[in-house]
């Protein structure tokens, strides 16, 4: 039990499991789960649909936390490859092919993955602090992707690009598809290589690392080259779902739900440990409290306010100084008052 | 800051000259963007011809006047290291707060207090979650940006009008000497960054703050007193911000929740520009100025060259990316 509670995930999935618990309370009909034309329909469903965007983005986001980064540009490369996509459909003479759509999307993967290569050379190799290398693209992006649109909202009918967001796939929606593939791609180059206690090592000590024999200029540069690429899934994700490339309002503030949802999973913003299982359950907690408050008629406008209360309570849990005041209070001593960062963190 | 009196190491003579080198190099940063500044001005009178006019001078600090507020807030905390987003959503919360509770017929001397306390509040939760529970800023900024953006829905969904003398007297009265206007709003603005430049540059406070900036270990063996000036630092952006939010609302003639989208990222880069680095330990309160000016000139070029809007963000990225490789180099040379 006390292995339990001590776990690094117990207060996380306790909270997701609440959300869902309030959810069945205010309507029981959350949980149930209906077959149509061999489609699985439900909020449940819809929770693991819509969540797919801010999984991919997420997950690149953690990785990049996880080398004691930030990627603030997420947003901005997430409306870029919405953009690039949907003009290159919207110019073609045959939007409804395949090919097209192919094309269309690699083209778009390619300029986000550029992109991040570009963050991962601003950060790497010249030297500058992530928060503030990747707030240039921040700003710069979202110009470029009006740029791209000429500042209009691009709109497409094309039935292969609208399957990729609302399509079913063996009765699942195709989007949970990717997210899982995602997941589990990254999972396993991480988990089943040294990949990924390398990410890591970087994370704790960059300049350590470097000396251990860690290439680790090639490591940073990689993880923010992953998170421009998912970041461009994402803008793929968003721009099928509503079929329009919209620069201004596309991945507006994702950055931050990410961010969040890497935080409630228990990886810390010092770098140096990251829990892809944590991420999955940020990224979930989120979903739901969004569809929660729909739910209980509450104007979606004001789910900041959840939001804020989310990050408080659970950077209060993660903050060294409530652990403590905890402890004290129940009167366990320990060997050494003062302990590592990382240690307290990675509880 | 190091100060050239408590050299442990090294001979005297070696100390004071890097104490004058990190001094210029953080002097460097802040004269390139006068440069910047002035070159800009240069530019656009040679292209557009009768560009610096008084006109044009009054109208960039009468539109930037609210940014240049939140930039000193801003400046504080990057001083320090830490960061405060909250402050686009604040000038959203504390205008709207102000429009709904004017339209409940509070008067106006009640209201404009109340609408900078809110700032302060927000500030407040910040800075006790930076400086007694040591989340780092960028979280528990989120987290004021959250909460902010949130409460300005929850006092109202849509925009709400203001029509009071007390609040439009900010901007609609015009102090006016030939061609040159200024504003109380204006002079609001000028007089904060006059305090600051007090504040941070004469004051025990003051230096307490770049010393955390510096090292905030050093600074807190050196017995300083770490905590408390953190919390207080996050409390002036958040005064800042309310007392922003009342010139905006005053400015737009409006509440409204979507106010201040993203201007926690303007305040950010015209601090950055202003030569301030974002690690904390140099920079100036003056750099923030220029920098906002610099901002505000590049919008009012690309209005004058009548290209579209969006180059705005394709231009400060461009500047922002120049200023902190710029940085960067200063940097490593002051190292080598």
């Amino acid at each position: 039990m006390k292995r339990l509670l001590r776990h690094r995930l117990f207060w996380p999935i306790v909270a997701l499991v609440l959300l869902i618990a309030l959810n069945t309370a205010s309507r029981p009909s959350f949980l149930s789960i209906t077959i149509n034309d061999g489609a699985l329909y439900g909020s449940l469903v819809d929770i693991l649909r819509n969540s797919a965007q801010l999984m991919l983005v997420a997950v690149g986001m953690m990785l990049v936390i996880a080398t004691r980064g930030i990627d603030l540009s997420v947003g901005a490369v997430l409306a870029v490859s919405g953009a690039v996509t949907l003009t290159w459909i919207a110019g073609s003479s045959s939007p409804g092919s395949i090919e097209t759509v192919a094309t269309a999307i690699a083209l778009g993967l390619g300029v986000t993955l550029i992109l991040g290569l570009w963050n991962g050379f601003l950060v790497s190799v010249v030297g500058i602090q992530p928060i503030i290398a990747t707030l240039v693209l921040m700003f710069a992006g979202r110009g470029v992707a009006m740029l791209i649109t000429q500042g209009q909202i691009t709109t497409i009918t094309s039935a292969p690009y609208t399957f990729i967001a609302s399509g079913h796939l063996l009765g699942l929606p195709f989007a949970l598809y990717i997210s899982v593939l995602v997941v589990l791609v990254v999972s396993l180059l991480v988990r089943r290589t040294a990949l990924g206690m390398l990410i890591e090592s970087v994370g704790i000590n960059p300049e350590a690392s470097r000396l251990a024999g860690v290439r680790s200029r090639g490591i940073i540069w990689g993880v923010y080259a992953v998170s421009g690429l998912l970041a461009g899934g994402a803008g793929i994700l968003y721009s099928s779902n509503i079929m329009a490339a919209d620069a201004n309002n596309a991945g507006l503030n994702i950055e931050l739900d990410a961010i969040l949802a890497v935080v409630i999973g228990g990886t810390s913003l010092m770098g140096g440990k990251f829990s892809i299982s944590g991420t999955v359950i940020g990224v979930l907690i989120l979903q739901t409290l969004t569809s929660t408050i729909t739910f209980l008629g509450i104007p979606p406008a004001v789910t900041p306010v959840f939001k804020a209360v989310v990050v408080i309570v659970v950077c209060l849990l993660q903050s060294r100084r409530v652990r403590e005041l905890i402890l004290r209070r129940r009167k366990v001593s320990r060997p050494s008052p003062v302990e590592p960062l990382e240690a307290v963190m990675s509880r | 800051m190091s100060a050239p009196t408590t050299s442990l190491t090294g001979t005297r003579a070696a100390v004071f000259v890097s104490a004058v080198r990190s001094r210029t190099a953080s002097w460097a940063s802040v004269l390139a963007t006068v440069g910047m500044l002035v070159l800009m001005l240069a530019i656009g009178q040679a292209a557009f011809g009768d560009f610096i006019t008084p006109r044009l001078i009054s109208s960039l600090f009468l539109n930037n006047s609210f940014l240049i507020v939140l930039a000193v807030g801003m400046t504080f905390v990057i001083l320090t290291g830490g960061i405060d987003l909250s402050v686009g959503s604040v000038i959203a919360f504390s205008g709207l707060l102000g429009a709904q509770l004017l339209a409940h017929g509070w008067p106006s001397i009640v209201v404009i207090p109340l609408m900078i306390l809110s700032g302060t509040v927000i500030g407040a939760i910040t800075g006790v979650m930076v400086a007694f529970f040591e989340i780092q800023p960028f979280i528990a900024s989120l987290a004021g940006m959250f909460l902010a953006r949130g409460l300005a829905y929850v006092v109202s969904l849509k925009s709400l009008p203001i029509s009071d003398g007390g609040v439009d007297w900010l901007i609609a009265t015009q102090f006016t000497v030939g061609q040159w206007s200024v504003t109380p709003g204006v002079i609001l603005a000028l007089l904060f960054v006059a305090c600051a430049f007090w504040v941070l540059h004469y004051t025990r406070f003051g230096r307490t703050v770049y010393a955390i900036g510096g090292n905030a270990q050093s600074a807190r063996l050196m017995g300083l007193s770490v905590t408390r000036t953190t919390f207080i630092v996050y409390l002036i952006s958040g005064t800042c911000a309310g007392v922003a939010g009342l010139i905006f609302a005053s400015y737009t003639g409006s509440g409204n929740p979507l106010a201040g989208l993203g201007m926690e990222l303007d305040a950010i880069a015209a601090v950055v520009i202003g030569g301030t680095i974002l690690t904390g330990g140099s920079g100036y309160v003056l750099g923030s100025l220029c920098g906002v000016l610099v901002y505000g000139l590049i919008q009012i070029t690309i209005t004058y060259m009548s290209i579209d809007s969006w180059w705005t963000y394709i231009v400060i990225g461009a500047l922002l990316l120049i200023f902190v490789v710029f940085q960067r180099l200063l940097g490593a040379r002051r190292r080598a």
